[in-house]
């Protein structure tokens, strides 16, 4: 089980991550700050096995892959969402975070809820309600698996 | 059944001799562009690599532009990584000379070549005909060991443009236009394509503007036909087009909008988003504490021209900054030499070197907590320019110019 962190619609990489940030050497320098203009306690109450739920189309604008990076750095499961941006959604699977779209999930959960995700089920659990998810495309499913786009370069 | 532009651009770099919106390709690049925003990451991961190798390294260009000149010690720290990287890789680097985009289509996209930008605003690059596409710096370091990427083949929306913008209306009144009109992510997944007669009268600097900011629409990529005034740019440039494509009568569309230019009016997106679009008069009024006109969207010699004709003569409103950035280093050159430099500098602007500037809020004329922005920039994202408690509206040269002098935003 994990806690559910819930934001809006068109939440973009702004937001997850300033531009003033991204050019620290480091992921883990940034991820304390990430969020900070939507929830300034975001970074440290997160804990490993948490899950980020919003609406439609999140992670709009640019193509800073250290938005996912530093969700995935402070240990977020999984990003639930109506719809993403697919170049966040692109970056997410290919640094091995899972981003899962469900159409219900958001109007059903508050802020502070507990759920659970049975990705392979395509199933999310939370105050004794199922919700359904869409299961990942094959490809994406297979990058998910190896770990991230990377791992599949260090086979070559 | 017949391909789209973005299909045959796909279809080619995969090798295929066709493919369709929804399929899987293997492609492989032309070109792959990274810029000081992520790249320091990339060579972080790429020396972590078992087999570090660089497939063609003549395919790469990198770019410092979003911190130039760098910030803080921690910026110049990211900088230094990425120069001694690109030196020792032979890797084609330019450092201070215009925002990425600009100099890409100044001096590298070529019609028909499907390429990679570690920048959401790779996009404009369709104003070529080239099929560009931002990517963050996972998908760019695999690209950059294999010389390959996998594309999901996207379905296009078509625009056929009618007719001509009025005097004083703008490229950038009509994009912004189009993304209030199909909204944030009304393009998400999908390619934007611009065809028809409305295409002639549009600039080169104009097309750049259009398909730059596509993505704010979340759209993949953006596309124009090739006609004689891109071939004629390229020429002057001593560029050859790789392929000249277009999209086949019986192409699916998965939409089609037809649309007058001379129906389109001077716009402005107001805070916190793109597509939040109203006519400037509705705007009239709202009080600023700066103005910037510059950015991949709107800093070329065309965008300067319209400011410096405004503001000649007159003087920025007191209490206002207002900030030129000029997109690249050529475009600065041609405005020294046509005197517009002087113009902006008589009438109280600050004139920068070509860089990203506020439209990334990172670096340079960053707006505290409360303030206004007027923008020719690409985003108006809360905290985008600056103070997450701060505001940014987006709108043309001309209604950046004319309101840097009033103090207040107005039409032209």
């Amino acid at each position: 089980m994990g806690k559910v962190f819930k934001f809006n619609k068109d939440v973009d990489t702004d937001q997850i991550i300033a531009s003033q940030y991204l050019l620290f050497p480091t992921i883990d320098e940034m991820k304390v700050h990430t969020f900070e203009s939507l929830n300034s306690d975001f970074a440290s109450q997160v804990k490993p096995g948490d899950f980020v739920v919003a609406d439609e189309n999140f992670g709009c604008g640019s193509s800073r892959e250290q938005a996912p990076s530093v969700l995935k750095a402070l240990g977020v499961k999984a990003v639930v969402a109506k719809s993403f941006a697919r170049i966040f959604y692109r970056n997410s699977i290919n640094i091995g975070m899972p981003v899962i779209v469900s159409k219900e999930l958001y109007e059903g959960v508050q802020d502070g809820d507990e759920m659970e995700l049975n990705l392979e089920k395509g199933v999310i659990t939370s105050g004794g309600k199922e919700y359904s998810c869409t299961k990942l495309p094959q490809k994406m499913q297979e990058i998910l698996d190896q770990g991230g786009l990377i791992a599949s370069l260090d086979r070559v | 059944m017949g391909m789209t532009m973005a299909e045959k651009i796909i279809a080619a770099a995969a090798g295929v001799a066709e493919t369709k919106a929804g399929d899987i390709e293997t492609v492989t690049l032309d070109r792959l562009m990274s810029n000081d925003g992520t790249t320091h990451l990339t060579i972080d991961m790429y020396n972590n690599l078992k087999n570090p190798h660089i497939a063609q390294v003549d395919k790469l260009v990198w770019i410092i532009d979003h911190n130039i000149p760098a910030d803080s010690p921690k910026t110049a720290a990211s900088h230094k990584k990425m120069r001694d990287f690109a030196k020792a890789h032979g890797i084609r680097f330019y450092e201070g000379e215009g925002v990425c985009h600009q100099i890409m289509v100044e001096n590298h996209v070529r019609p028909g070549e499907l390429i990679f930008g570690a920048d959401s605003h790779t996009c404009a690059y369709g104003a070529l005909g080239a099929f560009g596409t931002g990517v963050g710096c996972t998908d760019y370091l695999y690209a950059m060991v294999t010389g390959t990427s996998w594309l999901l083949v996207p379905e296009t929306i078509r625009f056929n443009l009618h007719g001509k913008l009025n005097k004083g209306v703008y490229a950038r009144d009509l994009i912004l236009t189009i993304i209030g009109r199909i909204s944030a992510n009304g393009a998400n997944y999908k390619a934007m394509e611009f065809v028809g007669d409305g295409l002639k009268a549009l600039s080169i600097a104009d097309r750049i503007a259009i398909c730059n900011l596509c993505v704010e629409a979340g759209a993949k990529t953006a596309l124009m036909e090739v006609d004689d005034v891109a071939l004629d740019y390229l020429k002057e440039h001593g560029r050859q087009p790789k392929a000249i494509y277009k999209s086949d009568e019986d192409a699916v569309f998965a939409e089609e909008y037809d649309i007058d230019l001379s129906e389109i009016q001077p716009i402005v997106a107001k805070p916190h988003f793109v597509d939040n679009v109203v006519p400037v008069k509705e705007c009239k009024g709202v009080k600023i504490d700066e103005a910037f006109l510059g950015s991949c969207n709107n800093g070329r010699i065309e965008d300067l021209r319209v400011g410096a004709e405004i503001i000649k003569g007159k003087h920025v409103a007191e209490g206002v900054r207002f900030l030129v950035v000029p997109a690249s280093r050529a475009v600065y050159n041609q405005a020294l030499k046509e005197g517009l430099l002087d113009i902006f500098m008589e009438a109280g602007a600050m004139v920068m070197n070509p860089n990203c500037s506020v439209c990334w809020g990172a670096c340079q004329g960053v707006i505290g907590e409360g303030e206004t922005l007027i923008s020719t920039g690409t985003r108006n994202f809360k905290g985008r320019a600056g103070h997450k408690d701060s505001f940014v509206y987006l709108a043309s040269a001309a209604t950046v110019t004319v309101s840097a002098v009033a103090g207040y935003i107005t039409e032209a």
